[in-house]
């Protein structure tokens, strides 16, 4: 299992980067995870999503999909692709600390 | 009461209606329309392989004697006082309720979609309206570029847009114009499917036919008059004619009935007893449950056995029997007379080998018999599926005796060579 380490602490994540036990984040990691995704700084928006994937990971099992953001996090979906230009729901879910989103099938 | 009379709706009322007693048991099915769609059959409509009358029936002759049907459309459910509103005001009180009523187009969520262009420029074959229009859009077309394009999953019958990809590049073929023609699928996946294993299958048919294809492409805006589709980072891809499957919700019903459906309208339904998590009476069968396993009638199919058996249980006060596995099994019409069959189901990804036995039609595989299977379907659909009788040698639980179950090795191998045994 690979590993990486943030805010000074070991962590255990898939070969995506996602976190395999989303117990092991905290606050601190999210700044240094988002720099490795090219986001240089995490505004007060970025984090009204952040927080917001945790919660729905914690009550669902799973992070939201960007459709469901943009209908429930309170931040558009055009805006979530300008703050994670990469793809929101994972870029999110990478920076929150979550299992990448399942998606549908 | 069984809201729907669609496939999963009509097939559990008839099951249903054999399993439980009709001195003690009512059964209703509430639909807005009287009109059954064999969606399966939308596809074949813009290339006129199937005749749009052909499709639909009524729903009420689809029923068992001792089943009835009532035409309304439903205005909300209050699960608290287990009752139904219908939008003439009245209302229905059941004691268990079956929400069957699958998903819904909803076009007009994606900017510009439904705007000007569309049903011009800008089609979908995913409605019969939208089937019919394509199909004399597709006759006017003497060249350019025609774009496949999926906005964003979950949507019905995921092999559909493929599908509509390999049947275009026969038609123009056909047509003798198929070097006219720039044939395109776009899709918000990372790859031509859902399923790995399937991918590197599919992928390579598409590239055989010369479809390109686009992946992780979020469709933002639909520009119909300039014909480019716009995705959410900003690509861009242009065209002279669209098929889009437009984004899929639950119906509107489920939004204004509080408690039962999610952010999209679809509701959250226990994956293994298909029992709703509103309320302990409330099911959910078919496209309309929020479960990870494919909107396809295949499943509504595999699914019906199970939420009948657990409505009978739940009615005496038995716990529930978590059996379904997330059974699927698609075929995928690839041109030319052809098709490719895949089945699985949560646990396993689609594998080759044979369906539903050692002798049997190939899986993951293009063959004329599964082409021949998939023409076959429509009168199973209409005589043993929806009357909610078994398909002989097909269980609702997976089979796997003729599978080849290490996909990793077998997927690798080249295609032609595959179940070649």
């Amino acid at each position: 299992m690979p590993a990486a380490t943030y805010a000074g602490t070991e962590v255990a994540v898939n070969d995506e980067g996602f976190f395999t036990d989303p117990a092991q984040w905290s606050e601190e990691m999210a700044p240094q995870i988002a720099r490795q995704e090219g986001i240089a700084e995490l505004t007060d928006r970025h984090w009204q999503v952040i927080k917001f994937m945790r919660q729905e990971y914690e009550a669902k099992g799973t992070g939201p999909t960007v459709r469901v953001l943009g209908k429930t996090s309170g931040v558009t979906v055009k805006e979530l692709y300008q703050l994670f230009p990469k793809g929101p729901a994972k870029t999110a879910a990478k920076i929150a600390g979550i299992p990448k989103p399942r998606g549908c099938i | 009461m069984v809201l729907g009379g669609g496939t999963g709706g009509t097939l559990v009322a008839n099951r249903l209606r054999r399993l439980l007693d009709a001195w003690s048991t009512e059964i209703v099915v509430v639909d807005g329309d009287d009109a059954h769609l064999y969606q399966p059959g939308l596809l074949f409509v813009p290339f006129g392989l199937a005749r749009p009358e052909s499709l639909t029936r009524p729903r009420g002759d689809q029923l068992r004697q001792g089943v009835s049907f009532r035409r309304a459309a439903v205005d909300r459910v209050d699960l608290e006082a287990d009752q139904v509103w219908l939008s003439d005001g009245t209302s229905l009180a059941y004691d268990v309720l079956v929400v069957a009523t699958g998903a819904r187009l909803v076009p007009e969520e994606t900017e510009g979609l439904t705007g000007p262009g569309w049903m011009e420029k800008v089609f979908t074959f995913y409605s019969l309206d939208g089937a019919v229009a394509l199909r004399s859009a597709l006759s006017r077309f003497t060249g350019g570029r025609l774009v496949v394009g999926v906005v964003d999953m979950p949507i019905k019958c995921p092999v559909a847009p493929l599908e509509f990809c390999f049947l275009a590049d026969w038609y123009f073929r056909r047509r003798e114009i198929r070097d006219r023609v720039e044939l395109t699928f776009v899709t918000p996946l990372d790859g031509a499917f859902t399923k790995a294993t399937c991918n590197r299958e599919l992928s390579g048919l598409l590239e055989e036919k010369g479809v390109n294809l686009v992946t992780e492409f979020n469709t933002g805006e639909v520009d119909g008059q300039g014909g480019r589709l716009t995705s959410f980072d900003g690509r861009e891809v242009p065209f002279d004619l669209a098929v889009m499957i437009p984004l899929h919700g639950g119906q509107a019903y489920i939004d204004r009935s509080p408690g039962l459906g999610d952010a999209l309208g679809f509701v959250p339904t226990d994956e293994r007893t298909l029992q709703s998590k509103a309320k302990p009476n409330v099911f959910v069968i078919g496209d309309a449950a929020d479960i990870p396993a494919s909107k396809a009638g295949s499943v509504a199919h595999f699914e019906g056995d199970i939420v009948a058996r657990n409505i009978a249980r739940y009615l005496v006060g038995e716990p529930l029997d978590a059996a379904f596995d997330g059974h699927t099994n698609c075929f995928i019409e690839s041109g030319f007379g052809k098709a490719l069959l895949i089945d699985f189901n949560y646990d396993t990804e689609p594998v080759t080998g044979r369906f539903p036995g050692r002798i049997g039609l190939p899986l993951l595989r293009q063959s004329r018999l599964n082409h021949l299977g998939k023409l076959a379907f429509a009168w199973l659909y209409w005589h043993v599926l929806l009357p909610g009788r078994e398909i002989p040698a097909v269980p609702a639980e997976m089979p796997t005796a003729g599978k080849r179950l290490q996909p990793a090795d077998d997927a690798t191998s080249p295609p032609g060579k595959r179940g070649a045994r």
